[in-house]
């Protein structure tokens, strides 16, 4: 565990997805590694099976989906390869890794999601990323309303030395993002990341601030924004089902961003959504250093979530 | 989003009409619906499980009284049992102590810490008449500290400035003295937030916590939180001397499970609500609110329990009489109506009691129809017992009168008029509807209310 702000050490990505993950592998490992075996599941197992899905969040109905699966596919392989399988096939049509399509430059991304669930975070991280890949990045600091939002959007534009195009806080959200469309498409960036205020799915007046905010970037590219970020913290509840449907109803969701997933939380919750409403999980983050993103792998979620063997 | 409770224990709860006992096998499917609304409320499993296996061994062998059904008798069990759990009394700060009292703020990265912090902050200046001093420990998340500073200077507190280059422990020793020098009467200390399997994080905040002394250790949970609430709940609550729970962005429509984990768990009470991002959205915390929120069952039982321990019982009655008639509604009945709802938590507090209406919407629109409810009161105050019992004789000079007697406006005095018309024209329709369609009738009606 390092602590925020400290070098992140190199282990090479995967030995650092599975160092990170770890404790989340752990947590439920210990849930797992009771129910081995192979043969026909019993009620017990099941039971054990039932109450390790929950705890990591899957709602009941996905469970009791999984589960139902599991009873009627587990032979000879166990139970504990059954639901490995029924897992992953749930989660496996949500990787779909996020591309920079060319024939769209600048290629515009609106992050958006619930208030502290790790947006602007995410967004210095992918700025990283996409700089390393040779895009030329932009930022957009049209989070106008949390105090010293568009400061610590800045920080992470001169962590990654890309420009931030701000205006003052409490500045029209949409005038910011208009604004910054216009530079990025000025100087030729390839990308434009717009960081946005969180808000709760339910404030109306707000999601209509963030319909605005995409109805402004269209008419400068009726093609924008390429991609809808939705930021999940890895700790969410059931209600990331009803942020996803309220998000998607109003700027039509294209991508998920699951966050934090360096502490025991495990995220469950997106196969529920997979369940519902499969969108494709673009990365997850594990850690606060510019480093702690990663391209969402299924097997690899999977995998730590519920380890192969030991 | 989620099937109602009331909806699917509706089919349960018939098969055990007619029962004059509770036991094991009657009230066994009932349970499971409780448990799932649990679940689905984000309340951990471990705690589920507790809870359940506590109400059954309460509710078994209960005589069902005659009013109620034996599944509503179950329910009332489960309620009692969930606002018991959560604490009969809204618990305060305890600030008294030799000033500077120092309050820690502790919790997961984006939960809530730094707004509450100024929220705090301006409840103790407005309400409490306090100095408040505030700084910050986050020396890890860019701009946190400026982000602590803009807010105290909203807020009205004096601001002591740290470095993301310094350590935390020498921020706070530094704050404290300047908080003993400036005779400030609390300090609230913010700090960054950490994962509780984060060691050396967590061991930070342990040194903070004995620098400082803090007299409340609260922890900040974000009321959208899942499962995960247990284990981070408990690491930090054997870290910590934790005093008490602030649960944020209730003005959301998660369930807030996560209060209960967090409760069973810490044994710790919820002194607070964040209901809103503003400086302003701080409630004091209403465990029957939380309690029928997570059961999301649009509680009629509790609503009906709640009526029967507040409403004065003849005036109930003299007013369904008057209801069933169909007729005799005056002003009087009006206003005992709206006290009545009032005695009752509120609108925010009946609205998520009733069944089928949206959720409670944002905290500024119910604030406005809670004033806007006040003063209607006040109108049909200034007016005499005759205006009152036929409202047509109220014309030019008496609508002047009583404008100027409750401080409003004759506008206002016409909208309560008109308002007043259409109510009786809809107690009219409803005949003997009762409470509930009479609530669910005012929907709109009532100007500045958002249902
Ligand atoms: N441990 C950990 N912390 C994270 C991760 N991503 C973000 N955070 C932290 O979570 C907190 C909130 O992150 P922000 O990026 O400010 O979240 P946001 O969604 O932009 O928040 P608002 O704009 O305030 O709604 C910060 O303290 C971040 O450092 C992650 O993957 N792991
Ligand atoms: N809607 C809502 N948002 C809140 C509430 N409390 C905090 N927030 C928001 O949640 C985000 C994270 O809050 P912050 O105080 O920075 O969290 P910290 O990282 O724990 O210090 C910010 O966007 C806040 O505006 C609340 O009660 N309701
Ligand atoms: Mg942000
Ligand atoms: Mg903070």
């Amino acid at each position: 565990m390092t602590s925020p702000g400290s070098a992140p050490q190199s282990t090479g990505l995967f030995g650092r997805l599975s160092d990170r993950l770890s404790a989340t592998r752990r947590a439920l490992a210990q849930g797992f590694n009771e129910l081995i075996g192979a043969g026909q599941p019993d009620a017990a197992v099941l039971e054990d099976l039932e109450a390790t899905l929950l705890q990591a969040d899957v709602g009941i109905d996905a469970t009791a989906r999984i589960l139902e699966t599991v009873k009627q596919s587990s032979g000879s392989a166990g139970t504990r390869a059954a639901l490995r399988q029924a897992l992953l096939d749930l989660i496996r049509p949500c990787q779909q890794p996020l591309a920079i399509d060319a024939a769209h430059r600048p290629y515009v991304i609106m992050v958006v999601g619930v208030n502290g669930a790790g947006k602007t975070t995410t967004i210095g991280k992918l700025a990283s990323r996409l700089k390393t890949e040779g895009h030329k990045v932009m930022l957009a600091a049209a989070d106008t309303f949390r105090a010293a939002a568009v400061e610590q959007l800045k920080v992470w534009g001169s962590r990654n030395d890309v420009p931030v195009i701000a205006q003052q806080t409490g500045a029209d959200a949409a005038a910011v993002a208009h604004d910054a469309l216009q530079a990025a498409q000025a100087r030729a960036a390839d990308v434009l990341i717009v960081d946005t205020a969180g808000r709760l799915h339910t404030q109306s007046g707000l999601m209509d601030e963030l319909k605005k905010i995409q109805r402004v970037l269209q008419k400068l590219d009726a093609t924008a924004p390429h991609e809808v970020l939705l930021v999940l913290d890895a700790g969410i509840g059931q209600n990331a089902l009803a942020q996803l449907e309220h998000f998607h109803a109003a700027v039509g969701v294209t991508g998920l961003a699951l966050t934090k997933l360096d502490g025991t939380a495990r995220g469950g919750v997106v196969f529920a959504m997979a369940a519902k409403r499969p969108v494709p999980i673009r990365f997850i983050g594990v850690g606060e250093g510019i480093d702690d993103l990663r391209v969402f792998d299924a097997v690899e979620f999977v995998e730590a979530l519920l380890p192969n063997g030991d | 989003m989620f099937e109602n409770l009331t909806g699917r224990l509706q089919t349960t709860l018939k098969r055990l009409r007619g029962e004059a006992r509770l036991t094991e096998d009657n009230i066994a499917e009932a349970l499971r619906e409780v448990r799932m609304a649990l679940l689905e409320a984000d309340v951990a499993l471990p705690v589920v499980k507790t809870f359940i296996d506590d109400v059954r061994s309460k509710a078994v062998g209960q005589d069902v009284l005659t009013s109620l059904t034996p599944g509503q008798a179950v329910i009332k069990v489960v309620y009692d049992a969930l606002v018991a759990l959560m604490g009969e009394h809204n618990e305060r700060l305890h600030l008294a102590v030799r000033p500077p009292a120092v309050v820690l703020m502790a919790g997961l990265q984006g939960s809530g810490k730094t707004t509450s912090t100024a929220k705090l902050a301006r409840y103790l200046i407005e309400r409490e008449k306090k100095s408040v001093m505030l700084v910050s420990g986050d020396v890890y998340r860019p701009a946190a500290i400026e982000q602590l500073q803009r807010l105290a200077s909203q807020v009205g507190a004096q601001f002591f400035p740290s470095q993301p280059d310094q350590k935390p422990a020498d921020i706070a020793r530094a704050a404290l003295e300047q908080a003993r020098v400036s005779a400030s009467d609390v300090l609230i200390v913010d700090t960054a937030g950490r994962l509780h399997v984060d060691a050396p994080m967590m061991e930070e905040i342990r040194a903070l916590q004995s620098i400082l002394n803090p007299v409340e250790t609260l922890f900040v949970v974000d009321s959208m939180t899942g499962q995960d609430a247990v284990n981070t709940a408990k690491v930090f609550n054997e870290a910590l001397p934790l005093t008490g729970v602030i649960l944020t962005k209730t003005d959301g429509d998660a369930r807030g499970g996560a209060a209960l984990s967090v409760r069973q768990v810490t044994g710790k009470p919820i002194k607070f609500l964040g209901v809103g991002e503003k400086t302003d959205a701080l409630e004091p915390f209403h465990p029957e609110r939380l309690a029928s929120r997570i059961l999301g069952m649009g509680d009629v039982l509790s609503l009906v329990e709640q009526a029967q321990r507040t409403v004065d019982q003849d005036k109930a009655q003299q007013l369904a009489r008057k209801i069933s008639k169909g007729s005799g509604f005056d002003l009087e009945d009006f206003r005992d109506q709206l006290l009545q709802m009032e005695k009752m938590g509120g609108i925010a507090s009946l609205m998520d009691k009733m069944p089928g209406l949206p959720k409670t919407p944002d905290a500024e629109q119910l604030q406005q129809g809670e004033k806007q409810m006040n003063r209607l009161v006040a109108i049909i105050n200034s007016m005499t017992p005759a205006e009152r019992r036929k409202p047509d004789i109220i014309r030019g000079s008496r609508k002047r009168r009583i404008a100027a007697g409750s401080g409003t406006q004759v506008q206002d005095v016409n909208r309560l008029l008109k308002q007043f018309t259409e109510m009786q024209t809809m107690m009219k329709r409803f005949g003997k509807g009762g409470m509930q369609k009479m609530l669910r009738g005012l929907k709109g009606r009532l100007p500045g209310m958002p249902f």
